[in-house]
């Protein structure tokens, strides 16, 4: 087999994956360079290879911008919230589109279904006007957490992961007489926490980047999230670039991190949107 | 029946939340493109948005550009991601880790974060394009002040950000087909391209047909970028459905207006769908 001696094929293969792996990390590390540059040297010629000296300086030009400390615990309470409700209210729809037979599972899995193929922007202006003009929720942690719940990515995810379950097993524990609830709590979801761990580092993700929406009901500077924020200093008329790259870092790097470590994790989560 | 009473209270959370920001919504989204919003009470006239759409040439506009960056840039990304799943499948592949990691990290970095990071390095005086050409003797254009360019800056920062995702779901389909069928090609002597021609691609074709829709229809709600790196411009020569959405539905308060862009959008989506339920029904 030629694919056991690295030949020339290999060789090529090396050549020109090197150079475009190097390129696509490029805009990353310059990210993290960027941050530590003085603002008096982003005229001057060359591009900045090495870190420099002032992060700390541009961390206190992107303070003196806008509360970004209180923006990053935002983004960390709602992201948090929101995994924890959208695995618990994914995860007991899909254990029901998988074990039970009931009337009008094949239309309401069809419906649930279509909103992966549906674009958001069809839903945004009702969720709009229902959270700010109707219910005044504005500028609350409730209006950012609650309307992406309808979110169906964890309604396929656990329910191809609960249909894996042994039937017999919790048809035994039904003829013991233990109650539904306490089946899916105690037997069924335990069985399948590792795929849960992946669903909810997939939302903590979703939660975390999350633009339009956060942007559409968060106005106030100390309720914004970090991409709020952050994208607020964008468009000002003089943008602090080095600091904006603090920013950027800090909202990056820790997610990246996890990345490094649970990569299967996330591969998982992706996979099973697209496939199947 | 009691079957499915136990079944629909464990249904009923997900399902209110379901029912109140999605179903409704999609409901009352139509119900607001039939209305003229722009009074102070809502008046039923459908041709005041629908008829308008026809004829509003930033509309026109933006959906060319969103329609544009569809043909460009997805079969490019697509392209771009099968050869890479196939790279980083191949068994002689070495440190296949660091370049897993360099063509996935993206997928985890935020739009926000990384247009940021895409609308500096592409600034026309101290971006890090421009001064890296500038170092090869190239004098770089003003990317974002030109129309031509900062649609490519688009084409670009969407590649680097989706390839990876898009390479992902391609090595899932790779590793779907099975190893014998190569190996009888390679007893047969078939060589390597032609195999990738007449197996590799074919069978692929599925798994490509969903990340191709699922592409056109992140595509077709372009937002944060056009937002956060060209700012529509220059000159409104990157508005996209998405912007201009946003433009009319949170700064002009125009929500009826604003519905039917996003049913338009959605209208597009739902094309493209049923264009690939179809075509691979009658492939099957």
């Amino acid at each position: 087999m030629t694919s056991r001696r690295p030949g020339r094929g290999a060789l090529g293969l090396h050549l020109t994956l090197a150079p475009l792996a190097l390129l696509w990390l490029m805009p990353l590390w310059l990210m993290v360079t960027y941050a530590t540059t003085p603002e008096a040297d982003f005229l001057q010629p060359g591009v900045p290879l090495g870190l420099g000296g002032a992060l700390a300086d541009n961390w206190a030009i992107l303070l003196a911008q806008t509360p970004f400390p209180r923006a990053i615990a935002n983004s960390v309470a709602t992201s948090l919230i929101y995994t924890a409700c959208s695995i618990v209210l994914t995860s007991l729809a899909g254990y029901a589109f998988a074990q039970f037979r009931f009337f009008g599972r094949g239309v309401l899995f069809a419906l649930v279904v279509a909103t992966l193929t549906v674009p958001y922007v069809v839903v945004v202006i009702p969720q709009f006007v229902l959270v700010a003009r109707d219910f005044h929720l504005s500028n609350t942690w409730a209006a950012v957490v609650v309307p992406p719940l309808f979110n169906s990515l964890g309604v396929f995810f656990m329910r191809q992961n609960f249909m894996a379950l042994p039937k017999d097993m919790l048809d035994a524990a039904r003829v013991e007489g233990v109650g539904e609830l306490r089946i899916f709590f105690q037997i069924a979801l335990p069985l399948v926490l590792p795929s849960t761990a992946a669903l909810g580092i997939i939302l903590f993700l979703q939660s975390w980047n999350n633009y339009l929406w956060p942007l559409l009901v968060l106005s106030r500077a100390d309720a914004q999230t970090a991409p709020v924020a952050l994208g607020a200093l964008v468009g000002l008329d003089r943008v602090h670039w080095g600091a904006l790259m603090v920013g950027a870092v800090v909202m990056t790097m820790p997610v990246l991190a996890v990345f490094v470590f649970l990569q299967r994790y996330f591969i998982a989560g992706i996979t099973a949107g697209a496939v199947k | 029946m009691r079957r499915s009473a136990v079944a629909y209270g464990f249904l009923f959370p997900y399902l209110a939340v379901f029912a109140a920001f999605w179903a409704w919504p999609i409901v009352q989204s139509i119900v607001y493109s039939l209305q003229n919003t722009r009074g102070a009470v809502p008046v039923f006239s459908p041709s005041a948005n629908w008829g308008r759409l026809a004829g509003d040439p930033v509309f026109l506009r933006a959906l060319g550009h969103t329609l544009a960056f569809l043909v460009l840039q997805v079969p490019a990304m697509l392209a771009l991601a099968i050869g890479l799943a196939v790279a980083l499948n191949a068994p002689a592949l070495r440190a296949r880790a660091l370049f897993r990691f360099a063509f996935f990290a993206p997928i985890v970095v935020g739009e926000v974060a990384y247009s940021t990071v895409f609308r500096l390095l592409f600034n026309g005086q101290y971006g890090a394009v421009n001064k890296a050409l500038a170092a090869l003797g190239i004098a770089g254009p003003d990317w974002l002040n030109e129309p031509v360019s900062a649609f490519a800056v688009l084409v670009i920062a969407v590649t680097w950000r989706w390839t990876g995702y898009n390479a992902i779901i391609v090595l899932a389909g790779l590793q779907g087909i099975p190893r014998e069928l190569y190996e009888a090609a390679e007893v047969d002597g078939v060589p390597r391209w032609l195999q990738f021609w007449r197996i590799t691609l074919p069978l692929l074709l599925p798994v490509v047909a969903v990340a191709a829709v699922l592409s056109i229809i992140g595509s077709l709600q372009l937002f944060v970028e056009p937002q956060l790196i060209t700012r529509s411009g220059p000159g409104g020569a990157t508005e996209t459905l998405g912007t201009y959405l946003y433009q009319q539905g949170f700064r002009a308060f125009n929500f009826g207006y604003a519905a039917a862009i996003g049913y338009a959008a959605a209208m597009l989506a739902l094309v493209v769908s049923l264009a690939q339920v179809s075509l691979f029904r009658s492939r099957t």
